[in-house]
């Protein structure tokens, strides 16, 4: 099972540059970036903890051997060059030349075998799962990376990225107890940024690394991610100059228009295409009379998802398809149409089997926003005829009841992690539908057609034939309805316009400020 | 009768009081004839300023929603919140206050340990509890709003019933051979009554408070369109859309007020050896 990195809107933050930020003058070195962390992370060692938070903070300090450009592309970041054979069962890296940690140690092949085959596999369990597909990694040199499959896995190019698979120094972890090591207090990568100095509840201090092994960079001196745990607070932060970056989510979406109206504002949409949050309902199919697909398409069509977009989250974001976020590989846009039509909608719920049944819908207690779309929700279904009734909850509460299935209709988002085989099977696999997890295959959708068809695709060496083969997948889960998919989550990152590059990849502000400096003039 | 309503007319904020109560309670009773559609219906753009559109004459809330059906709607919710939560507290505070008081002895000390009990938990702190163990629904609301409430309407009985008891009426009661459940319910209570009628009117629009509180909290009854939950959704825009927060601010103070001001007529004109001369 993927463990998915379900965290608050809150989560990410500043990216490296891209092409997408103005390119503006030669880049200029120092400065000081400030930037807004929400919530505080529980800790910084990547490879144990993987909130979103951390993935932002951490992702300044270690690098993993790839990171990804907006189109999912690889490009190379401890890596030099790579290569993957014909047959799909052999991916080789060449590392670069002269990189050390941040302790002074040189960064080799060691280092990524140990990290991938001993630590990931122990702390991380979605990395355990994509390791469980190698057969065996080699190290011929310092520089050389084999890894070996067992059998071929086309996303198998899409994990290497920091929040995955971040290079841990063998030198410190080998042979010790990994989640009670005192190292995971200081930690060690080889990433543009030093662990600094971290006052609980009030900010981390990372300081520039100088011996980064590219030329120049990072640009910034240092960063300071500043805790402030209200949503108001943050915005007036911003407003009153303590803080220079908000990354997606840190302010509430009501916020956005009034505050990228302000002087030296810079607002964008980008660095969320590896994980394509996409929300949606989970529909649970063993309640009755949900199981009948006729009240499924019913209760699509009611939804109002423009009015959505427009009202809750300000225009930011894209109306959903079906199951596959349209930044995600083998995206399908042709699929069934399953727009708004609440003629059509009463239409399909007079002849299903629905019968004035009250129906339970759970919120999702991430704030005001997703309080306010509950509520928008209701109404679409009330308005087609529906008995819709409003389950009030917190985190724990939701975890709780999704885990069990205690619900009829629960929201949600999930990421995707760039690849239909990393994170959207697990959503529809009739496998993993085992009640116990609120991440798993909660409608319990059970289509042996399209189970059978994910292992296949997932094994494919061809994009081609992978494309056709989601092509499918994509054709049937959207006409079955198995879950009301809403939006494709649009957080957008707030900044100062003389700060440069903040979001250049498509992990955004999670990759880390390699790039980032500052325009004083 | 005629000489309660003279000395209850003398209290001029008492009659204001009561104009605004009734305006309430018209409204509330009205509510669902003027604004027929449900007070969720999106009917609008979000954040349509007041007085701006012939039909909408208080704007629309965050999600294109009718604020003046809302206030409508929620004056319906917040007075029967008010209401049946003080019956309850009623039910369950004056017995209580009438045993402890009529038996004296170990029946009081039992009775008021067990309501001090419950008054040295803070009320509101003890509702979000309650409300956090149950669902959150009207219901529970009510519930939880009356077991917080009772201890005053306890204690206030129980002193009433002390010094009622060694009266003159009731040695004629007992003399006569009544009961003590007869003497309670005919010769006792109905002397209370002033006190507990004037402690009831303080009562609901402490309830109406304690409900808004609540629901400003996201601890009331997601189903139900109320002040506090009005109040709660539109904190957030307070600096956009500061109405959204202001009127249902205002409905919640005018009631509350014209409840107290009531409620010290109701004083004047049931205790009028209470009353102060001068006025």
């Amino acid at each position: 099972m993927l463990k998915p990195f379900k965290f608050i809107a809150a989560a990410l933050a500043l990216a490296l540059a891209g092409p997408l930020a103005a390119q503006d003058g030669e880049p200029q070195a120092g400065g000081t970036l400030n930037v807004v962390i929400q919530p505080e992370p529980p800790g910084l060692m990547l490879g144990i903890v993987q909130n979103g938070p951390t993935q932002m903070v951490a992702g300044d300090i270690y690098e993993s051997l790839l990171r990804y450009d907006s189109d999912l592309k690889p490009e190379g970041q401890l890596a030099e060059s790579w290569e993957i054979s014909e047959d799909g069962l052999t991916y080789t890296f060449k590392l670069r030349d002269g990189v050390t940690f941040h302790d002074g140690e040189p960064f080799t092949s060691e280092d990524v075998k140990f990290t991938m085959d001993v630590f990931l596999r122990e702390t991380n369990p979605r990395t355990r799962t994509y390791m469980d597909r190698v057969e065996s990694i080699d190290t011929p040199d310092d520089l050389t990376v084999v890894f070996n499959l067992q059998q071929p896995f086309g996303p198998f190019i899409g994990i290497f990225e920091q929040g995955t698979a971040p290079m841990i120094p063998k030198h410190i972890y080998e042979g010790t107890d990994f989640a009670n090591n005192p190292a995971n207090n200081t930690p060690i990568g080889t990433g543009p940024f030093k662990f600094g100095e971290w006052v609980k509840g009030s900010y981390i201090h990372l300081v520039k690394n100088e011996d980064y092994y590219m030329e120049g960079k990072p640009y910034v001196d240092e960063v300071y991610y500043h805790v402030i745990p209200d949503a108001a607070s943050r915005a007036v932060a911003y407003e009153t100059g303590k803080v220079d970056v908000l990354p997606g989510g840190s302010v509430e979406n009501f916020d956005v228009p009034r505050i990228r109206e302000l002087e030296n504002t810079c607002i964008t949409d980008k660095g969320w295409e590896y994980f394509g949050p996409l929300s949606w309902i989970w529909v649970n199919e063993n309640n009755k009379p949900l199981d009948d697909v006729k009240v499924r398409q019913a209760m699509m069509h009611a939804l109002d998802r423009n009015f959505a977009k427009d009202a809750l989250w300000n225009g930011l974001g894209k109306v959903a398809t079906g199951p596959l976020s349209s930044s995600t590989r083998f995206y399908a846009g042709d699929t069934p149409d399953i727009g708004y039509d609440p003629v059509k909608a009463r239409g399909l719920l007079e002849e299903s089997s629905y019968n004035g049944e009250t129906i339970r819908l759970l919120g999702l207690p991430y704030g005001e926003t997703w309080q306010r779309w509950a509520e928008a929700v209701k109404q679409n279904l009330t308005e087609i005829g529906m008995n819709v009734e409003l389950v009030p909850s917190d985190v724990a509460g939701w975890n709780q009841k999704v885990a069990d299935r205690d619900f009829d209709l629960a929201f949600t988002y999930l990421y995707q992690y760039g690849d239909p085989a990393l994170g959207v099977s697990r959503t529809y696999m009739s496998t993993n539908a085992e009640p116990g997890s609120p991440w798993n295959n909660v409608s319990n959708y059970q289509n042996p057609e399209t189970d059978k068809m994910f292992d296949e695709a997932a094994l494919m060496a061809s994009p081609d034939d992978r494309m056709a083969a989601y092509k499918t997948i994509q054709d049937m889960i959207v006409s079955d309805v198995p879950n009301l998919w809403l939006l494709e989550l649009g957080f957008p990152t707030i900044y100062r316009c003389n700060i440069k590059n903040p979001v250049n990849t498509a992990l955004g502000v999670n990759d880390g400020f390699r790039d980032v400096w500052i325009d004083r003039n | 009768m005629k000489e309660f309503w003279k000395r209850f007319r003398y209290n001029r904020g008492a009659v204001i009081g009561l104009v605004i109560l009734a305006l309430v309670i018209a409204t509330a009773i009205a509510a669902p004839f003027l604004f027929p559609q449900s007070p969720w219906k999106m009917v609008q753009r979000p954040f349509l300023p007041p007085f701006t559109d012939d039909t909408l004459w208080l704007g629309t809330d965050a999600l294109g929603r009718d604020v003046l059906s809302g206030l409508a709607h929620g004056a319906y919710v917040s007075l029967l919140v008010g209401l049946v939560s003080t019956i309850v507290a009623l039910a369950i505070g004056v017995p209580v206050g009438a045993l402890a008081g009529y038996f004296v002895g170990r029946t009081d000390d039992i009775l008021m340990r067990l309501t001090e009990f419950f008054q040295t938990i803070p009320s509101f702190a003890l509702a979000i509890v309650l409300l956090a163990i149950f669902q959150p629904s009207l219901t529970y609301v009510i519930i939880a709003i009356a077991v917080v409430s009772w201890p005053p309407v306890a204690r206030l009985v129980r002193g009433e019933v002390l010094s009622l008891r060694t009266r003159e009426f009731v040695e004629a009661a007992t003399l006569s051979g009544l009961g003590n459940d007869q003497i309670i319910l005919r010769h006792v209570l109905p002397n209370a009554l002033p006190a507990i009628v004037v402690l009831a009117s303080l009562m609901v629009a402490q309830a109406i408070l304690l409900e808004s509180s609540l629901s400003f909290l996201g601890l009331g009854d997601p189903n139900i369109m109320s002040w506090g939950y009005m109040i709660g959704a539109a904190r957030t825009v307070i600096r956009t859309a500061w109405w959204l927060s202001f009127l249902p601010g205002m409905a919640i103070l005018l009631t509350v007020l014209a409840l107290n001001l009531i409620g010290e007529g109701l004083n004047d004109a049931l205790n009028p050896r209470l009353t102060r001369k001068s006025e």
